[in-house]
């Protein structure tokens, strides 16, 4: 039997499927490699897809063999398929890793239900992605969440639940604007399906409700993406998480929303609004600088190593939204690259924070002086995370920054005040990187209390330790052949843009 | 009839501000759930006004009356998948309180806040 | 004459909001949203949505009001009086009200039958139902086989739920019921509500199933039954404590119902892709499309019952044993 037509909907319900099962596996190990074996299976699910993107195919999956508005349908694009091999990756070598980090943050008796809740917020994040009706994304959106709330929950710190209480309100507060959106839209369309949303959406006379309800859609999802200034829950949700959650999150938890943001915007507000895509460009465009500027200058100050990370994503975030405010071909390919090499440089920084908690508890810059003499391997791995991150030549993180400046160059208004940003807050990243290399390399280890000796060398376990320095050394294949990422989004960019590829 | 469909449209926006400013401006955990489900709920009603067709009657054929007229099905659907995610929403939400309680002895933000 | 009751009932539900924020006892403002969703469920049914208006009172007007409740037994009674940000509440409701009203204007008036949603897919809907599928209710065609991706997620929304309280309040320690059969003795020494609700139980749990299986011909199906089964359970543990109502349904078979309810579920659909179908295309069941249909529905609605039932009583389970702890 052919299972490739089902592809896109086994992406979904393999992940899903199987996290109630893995509640029952009692013994930890069991439920651990229960969990890693299926969220492998999804990543290869994913890369067969790709494989078959790139070949120009998309992917259209009806549910229930239901024709479209009808039914649900599922579709898989260039766009979708970055989102799923980011989604799907981050999970998967997320999981391959997480043993000794879990079983050091979470008791025995409650593993399954984590990796369970694990399955089940990678199993939300694809649905999204693979999704193409409006109501469909707003169940899975839901799924993620909840499945996420869980999972930072867990932190072993007590302020893991104010914060979580917080992401909670806030997110569900962002997935109810949603909801008033996509009403708003089916009031005055009558569908639920995106593409068909788009057709008959040009004949709608009365455009106010459909311009109130792009202001829902995207103030919604911009609250769920953590876009500044409504990324309040963000900083604090990732600093008492779970560290591996930390790395899940911080790699796809956030993009996804503004994969949706960009989707729904483009595909069928932009074509249906006049003026809309002026709108969308001069509401985002500022807050993306805004995020840009502030959350770097905000991070070279932070003492805390997580917290840092964190109030950089939402930077880096920034870039994400800022090429998608370009408007152009060239800014759009910039952003969706932009999502791939993130996740990669992030990931792979989490990666390394979680070895570092393998044997220092308290993650304030403070408290890791001379890190580097005990985890040499970590630290390296770090290092070379954090240039991706900064975006020096060689590194995936590059290719992004450089693709976002040429776009940037190109817009016709205030080009130079562009490209200045960008380069500004690439210098405030390279000042909060090097306080981390500063301070584990030649920090002075005098005033650390560190349990027993510093010189001897007692690295992270090897599978967590592995899996950081396989991401790391991406973060470099990524840079000198970055073929995959950019083939894709100049891909994204044209199904956007709505010409053929 | 065109009176009460305004007014049915009036009511849910004044549900939609309550809830927000419960969630909002309230301090006390439990409170702001309690306005997360107005807000909601406003929602819900939002959705079940469009279903609504004049003398239509619920979406469940009868047999032999093949000139009745039936409301939408489809927003009420979506309607009964968003109450159940409401009280999932809501019940993780007063689970974490319950632990919030434990750890903090209080359930008020401002003095969550003061205690770390 | 419904024109002023809707009117009645619209007002009602506005005043009880304003009261629930108003409230500073925290119990008052509980059982005012018990009554706020039963306003809400009267309304929907003047808007011919019965089965949402039967969801709405069983789940947030029942099960709702419970979990409320005994997170409350755990917490505090009394809100202190405190506001942050007053002026920048009223600004974003404001804001926010302003917005809709202004989208709201130009919206299609009150069942107005060329409005859009009643001319594009719902007459689909209405006209194929009968022939593709051939049960009475639309909305469980629609809900079960049409969309019955999105209830699949729902019923994953719910197991979440589950999994994520007994994640956070953790499960119940062994040993831990023997330890205090005081708190634990319900309403035992109550005559009343002990005879009234002994006789209520197995009425409701009977009705609950009625629900279940009546779900194709009349308002009802698996959300609405799981959850009207799991209210008759959880009145059993009131009256005669929590304890006796695990003996008569252990917290082992709970988690089994949940997670059954689920897996049945994705297996229909799988096993729908091995007999070549689409997932979740009930019609490659049987060699009779239209029977094949009924059948998917029929296994589908009993795991979303079992799932919603087992789930619910869980997340109560685990708040309940967390109070007497």
């Amino acid at each position: 039997m052919d299972l490739t037509p089902h592809l896109p909907a086994l992406q979904v319900v393999v992940p899903m499927l199987a996290a109630p099962l893995i509640v029952l596996l009692k013994p930890r190990g069991l439920a651990w490699a229960g969990a890693t074996a299926v969220a492998m299976l999804s990543f290869c699910i994913a890369i067969a897809m790709t494989i078959d993107v790139l070949q120009g195919k998309v992917f259209t999956y009806q549910m229930g063999g239901w024709a479209a508005p009808y039914g649900i349908e599922l579709s898989v694009d260039a766009f979708s398929a970055v989102l799923l091999l980011v989604v799907s990756g981050a999970g998967a070598l997320g999981m391959l890793a997480a043993h000794a980090s879990v079983d050091q943050q979470i008791e025995l008796e409650r593993q399954p239900l984590f990796y369970s809740a694990w399955l089940l917020a990678m199993a939300g994040l694809i649905g999204i992605v693979v999704s193409a009706d409006a109501f469909n994304i707003f169940v899975f959106m839901e799924i993620s969440s909840l499945a996420s709330y869980v999972l930072i929950a867990g932190g072993p710190d007590r302020r893991a639940l104010p914060s979580v209480f917080k992401y909670l309100i806030m997110g569900t507060i962002g997935a109810t604007f949603y909801l008033i959106g996509v009403g708003l839209v089916y009031m005055m369309t009558g569908t639920l399906n995106l593409a068909d949303m788009e057709v008959r959406i040009q004949e709608v006379t009365e455009l106010n409700p459909l311009l109130v309800a792009a202001g829902f859609i995207t103030i919604g999802l911009a609250l769920k993406a953590a876009v500044f200034p409504l990324h309040v829950w963000l900083p604090n949700a990732y600093t008492h998480a779970p560290h591996m959650v930390t790395m899940f999150l911080a790699a796809c938890g956030t993009k996804v929303a503004i994969y949706v943001l960009i989707r729904f915007d483009f595909l069928v507000f932009q074509s249906a609004l006049p003026g809309h895509s002026t709108q969308f460009a001069s509401f985002l465009m500022p807050l993306a600088i805004l995020g840009i500027v502030v959350a770097s200058a905000v991070a070279v100050f932070e003492g805390h190593l997580k917290r840092l990370l964190g109030t950089s994503s939402v930077a880096q975030i920034g870039y994400i939204v800022l090429g998608a405010s370009f408007l152009s071909a060239a800014g759009l390919s910039a952003s969706v690259t932009h999502i791939f090499n993130h996740a990669l440089a992030k990931g792979g920084l989490f990666l390394a924070v979680a070895c570092l908690a393998c044997h220092y508890r308290d993650l304030r810059l403070s408290q890791l002086a001379g890190a580097a003499k005990t985890m040499p391997w970590t630290a390296a791995a770090l290092v070379i995370c954090g240039l991706s991150l900064i975006g020096v030549p060689g590194t995936a993180g590059f290719i992004s920054k450089w693709l976002l400046i040429n776009a940037a160059m190109a817009q016709d208004n205030y080009s130079v005040l562009l490209v200045a940003v960008i380069l500004l807050s690439s210098l405030m990243a390279v000042a909060y990187v090097w306080r981390i290399v500063e301070t584990l390399y030649f920090g002075s280890t005098d005033n650390v209390a560190a349990d027993g000796a510093t010189d001897i060398i007692r690295e992270a376990p090897l599978p967590l330790l592995l899996v950081t320095w396989l991401v790391a050394l991406a973060n470099i294949g990524f840079g000198f052949f970055p073929q995959l990422p950019i083939s894709l989004s100049s891909g994204a960019a044209s199904v956007l843009l709505g010409q053929l590829p | 009839m065109e009176l009460l469909g305004y007014f049915n449209y009036f009511v849910f926006v004044v549900l939609l501000m309550i809830g927000l400013y419960a969630v909002i401006s309230k301090v006390n955990l439990v409170k702001k759930l309690i306005g997360l489900s107005i807000f909601q709920s406003a929602v819900f009603l939002m959705y079940i006004t469009m279903d609504k067709v004049e003398g239509g009657t619920a979406p469940i054929i009868l047999a032999g009356m093949p000139e009745q007229i039936y409301s939408n099905p489809l927003p009420q659907v979506l309607i009964l998948t968003a109450i159940v995610v409401g009280v999932s929403t809501l019940s993780l939400g007063l689970a974490i309180v319950v632990r919030i309680n434990e750890s903090y002895g209080t359930i008020e933000e401002d003095e969550i806040l003061d205690a770390d | 004459m419904t024109f002023v009751f809707a009117l009645f009932l619209l007002t009602l539900l506005v005043i009880t909001a304003l009261a629930i924020v108003r409230s500073d006892n925290l119990f008052v403002a509980v059982m005012l949203t018990s009554i706020f969703s039963l306003l809400m469920a009267a309304n929907f049914f003047i808007l011919d949505a019965a089965d949402v208006a039967l969801t709405e009172a069983a789940v947030g007007a029942g099960v709702t009001t419970v979990i409320f409740l005994s997170a409350l037994a755990m917490t505090a009674e009394r809100e202190k009086f405190a506001h942050v940000g007053r002026a920048a509440a009223l600004l974003v409701v404001i804001v926010l009200g302003a917005l809709m009203t202004y989208a709201i204007f130009d919206a299609p008036r009150l069942g107005d039958p060329n409005a859009p949603v009643h001319q594009h897919v719902a007459p689909w809907y209405l006209e194929k139902t009968p022939e593709y599928i051939d049960i009475p209710n639309i909305v469980t065609a629609v809900l079960s086989s049409f969309r019955g991706y999105d209830t699949l997620g729902e019923v994953f929304v719910v197991f979440a739920a589950c999994i994520g309280v007994l994640f956070i309040l953790g499960p119940r320690p062994a040993g831990h019921a023997a330890q205090r059969p005081a708190r634990s003795s319900g309403l035992k020494h109550h005559l009343i509500p002990q005879v009234v609700g002994r006789l209520l139980v197995p009425f409701i749990v009977l009705f609950g199933l009625y629900v279940q299986f009546h779900g194709e011909y009349g308002p009802g199906g698996g959300f609405q039954a799981g959850a009207i089964i799991a209210t008759g359970v959880i009145l059993f543990a009131l009256l005669e404590g929590e304890n006796a109502a695990l003996r008569a349904v252990p917290q082992r078979a709970l988690m089994a119902l949940v997670i059954g309810g689920a897996s049945l579920y994705g297996a229909v659909g799988i096993v729908c892709i091995a007999l070549g179908g689409n997932f979740l295309d009930y019609s490659v069941l049987s060699s009779d499309p239209v029977f094949g249909q009924q059948l998917g529905i029929l296994i589908i609605e009993a795991g979303v019952g079992m799932a919603v039932c087992g789930a619910l009583l869980t997340i109560f389970h685990a708040f309940a044993s967390r109070g007497q702890g």
